[in-house]
């Protein structure tokens, strides 16, 4: 993608935006190097913070503005888990908090111009999404013991069918975390080169004024995308889950 | 692999890959218009299969971010 840039054609190079750098010098990324990953990522957890710490800090009846902000994520996130996973899951719900607060945060933080998206890295997102399986897998073990292999076994399927559903059950679980991670990220990258895209015809006087409402429009529904799949990511989180913790019930 | 044809290859082969995102459009158009022609027989209903929808939408979307990974593939890993 670097050797093509220059004769693309393209004014910005959709592309650049997703360029890691480190932030204080030099060319070489290590796993300790501080890079703009790094620091959108500290922005997107002190935000988070912030507002949990701000709007929970009076505690009033009459809730401030970013009270009722704090308590309306918290409740939704609440009712979310309490539906999806059953009684048994809302042990869990700290973390998929945790989650959706993040990435919510870190999609929003990318809509700011000239600031990095995290989430459009699959790096980012499979982690994020193999903590999800593993947690998953492992709580399904603990929780069900040798009993959560059965959820493979579809018993209400007739005998014959059984191993060929098995298989495919097999399959679908372990690709389970590809979806979920390039999902996220394959939106957020979408839906940024795509703006970059109408931008860069901007360098074409004729139709500027077209691509500064286009790019509006588009960033318009960008906002939406990046609530809706920092939702999808916690939902599935929670569908997730419902297999390790209500296994037996079902 | 190697030289003009390979390169040629991989980026037809990438651009035909989208087409999968086709049908992750039939998909989710589906799943969405027969939402909505059930919300609106019996919108009390709705809001509580909101969760469905959403499901429903990512595990039909999850079959075209395959063929994004096959175009992904292609073009960065092979």
């Amino acid at each position: 993608m670097t050797t093509e840039g220059e004769s693309s054609g393209f004014a910005i190079h959709p592309m650049d935006q997703f360029v890691i750098k480190p932030l204080f010098g030099g060319t070489e990324i290590y796993w300790y190097t501080v890079t703009n990953v790094t620091l959108w990522m500290a922005i997107a957890v002190l935000c988070i913070a912030g507002l949990l710490v701000l709007g929970t800090r009076r505690r009033a009846i009459i809730p401030s503005r970013t009270q009722s902000v704090a308590e309306m994520i918290y409740g939704f996130i609440y009712n979310m888990v309490e539906e999806v996973t059953g009684h048994d899951g809302v042990k869990y719900f700290p973390y998929v908090m945790t989650l959706f607060l993040f990435i919510l945060f870190a999609n929003l933080l990318g809509l700011v111009p000239t600031s990095f998206t995290t989430t459009s890295h699959v790096a980012v997102t499979v982690t994020l999404a193999l903590m999800v399986f593993l947690g998953v897998t492992i709580l399904g073990f603990i929780r069900n013991g040798i009993g959560f292999l059965s959820m493979f076994w579809v018993s209400s399927a007739p005998l014959a069918v059984r191993p060929i559903l098995a298989v495919i059950e097999v399959i679908s679980y372990f690709v389970r975390p590809v979806s979920h991670s390039i999902r996220l990220a394959g939106n957020l990258m979408a839906g940024h080169a795509v703006i970059k895209v109408i931008a860069g015809f901007a360098s074409l006087a004729v139709v500027s004024p077209v691509v500064v409402g286009a790019v509006t429009a588009i960033y318009g529904l960008e906002l939406l995308v990046a609530v809706v799949q920092a939702y999808v990511f916690t939902i599935l989180t929670c569908v997730y889950l419902r297999d390790a913790v209500g296994g037996a019930h079902h | 692999m190697e030289g003009d044809i390979a390169e040629m290859g991989k980026f037809i082969g990438a651009g035909l890959a989208t087409i999968g995102l086709g049908g992750a459009g039939i998909g989710v158009g589906h799943i969405a218009g027969n939402f909505l022609s059930g919300a609106l027989r019996n919108p009390s209903a709705a809001p509580g299969q909101m969760a469905n929808l959403f499901v429903g939408i990512a595990f039909a979307e999850a079959l075209g971010i395959f063929s994004f990974l096959i175009a992904l593939l292609l073009m960065f890993a092979v």
